[in-house]
């Protein structure tokens, strides 16, 4: 039987001052060799500047089946937008 | 023999090497043992075909004789291509052709190094955009002879066979041709005999690093920089060059 390597989520910084994305998945057996498949699958076509890598079973991500109580209940909550301000003239760049 | 000049014959010799192991990397293409390296090898056959492109197009600006790159790739037969032994030497397993990349790239490195400081401009700016390259092969290379040489007990024999099998074929790339004294006398290549310590350091300690020996071996075959190659090259070519033979001319 195949064992395979552990999988790896990549996040890539496109440029300077922007965020790093989650970008997608690799399998590698330790994180210096995850940064270099990182690297020959996501940045092979000029797409970064910086990769993260994190090993997947690291990350806890949200239940499905919690959409309901976690995300719906912001939903209408509109007055938490600050769409109820009357911008100055002067203020240009909002 | 042409009657080209030295640079002319010094261009196609370092397209040559790049050619044909850019070659042999991309025969992994669907076969790597895992999907990640599939498309990690095929990189570097992509740079290193991209590099023998490059040398090839400035060779035919220099002596074009109405030649052209692909010319040079598809129309030349074993005795004209100058490569060294070491990189037509078949995949073999995994570790071995990670023995071949690391032995040659580490020879690579140095090279280009050097080549930067070519006293011919098109050289030099040539040698810095492919150090780039060169130097995230000589890398991943590297790290991988660390990985298996320091690996299972399986991996460390492969590697460490890989390592033995290949060890005869990497004199070559240190030993100076007549034409290699002529480039480094003219200051448009390096000198090999300057190099070759600062490649067998880093090739020691990378070796060393990974739990493994280098083989003791002072014999070593040669041929390849005067067009005498081994049975493989023939193979290569009758692939690679099938296309071209079968319907001349032909393009994308």
């Amino acid at each position: 039987m195949k064992k395979s390597w552990p999988l790896w989520e990549v996040f890539i910084r496109s440029k300077s001052g922007l965020d790093h994305k989650h970008a997608g998945s690799i399998h590698a057996a330790d994180a210096e060799m995850a940064i270099e498949n990182a690297r020959d699958i996501y940045t092979r076509r000029n797409e970064g500047v910086s990769i993260w890598v994190v090993e997947s079973k690291h990350i806890t991500a949200s239940d499905p089946d919690d959409a309901d109580a976690l995300f719906e209940p912001a939903k209408d909550k509109i007055y938490r937008h600050p769409t109820f301000y009357n911008l100055p003239d002067e203020v240009k760049h909002m | 023999m042409d009657a080209n000049t030295p640079l002319y014959s010094f261009l196609l010799q370092l397209g040559d090497n790049a050619l044909i192991l850019g070659h042999r990397l991309g025969e992994w293409c669907g076969h790597a043992p895992e999907m990640e390296l599939d498309i990690a090898l095929t990189n570097i056959a992509l740079d290193l075909t991209g590099q023998a492109r490059a040398l090839y197009q400035r060779a035919t600006e220099l002596n074009a004789q109405g030649k052209t790159e692909d010319d040079l790739a598809y129309l030349r037969d074993v005795p004209e291509f100058r490569n060294v032994l070491l990189v037509e030497q078949p995949n073999g397993d995994f570790a071995h052709s990670i023995a071949r990349q690391f032995y040659f790239d580490a020879f690579n490195y140095f090279f280009h190094e050097e080549l930067t400081r070519s006293s011919d401009a098109w050289l030099s700016g040539f040698a810095v955009k492919s150090l780039k390259e060169i130097t995230y092969h000589l890398r991943f290379s590297s790290e991988w002879v660390l990985r298996l040489g320091d690996g299972t007990a399986t991996s460390h024999e492969k590697m460490q066979t890989a390592l033995d099998d290949l060890w005869y074929w990497t004199g070559e790339m240190t030993t100076p041709s007549d034409l290699e004294r002529q480039m480094a006398a003219d200051a448009i290549g390096p000198s090999l005999q300057q190099i070759k310590s600062r490649v067998n350091d880093r090739v020691n300690d990378v070796v060393s690093m990974a739990t493994l020996q280098l083989p003791t071996g002072t014999w070593m075959q040669s041929g390849g920089k005067v067009g005498r190659h081994t049975e493989h090259l023939g193979f290569i070519l009758a692939e690679m060059q099938f296309l071209q033979r079968a319907y001349p001319g032909n393009e994308w």
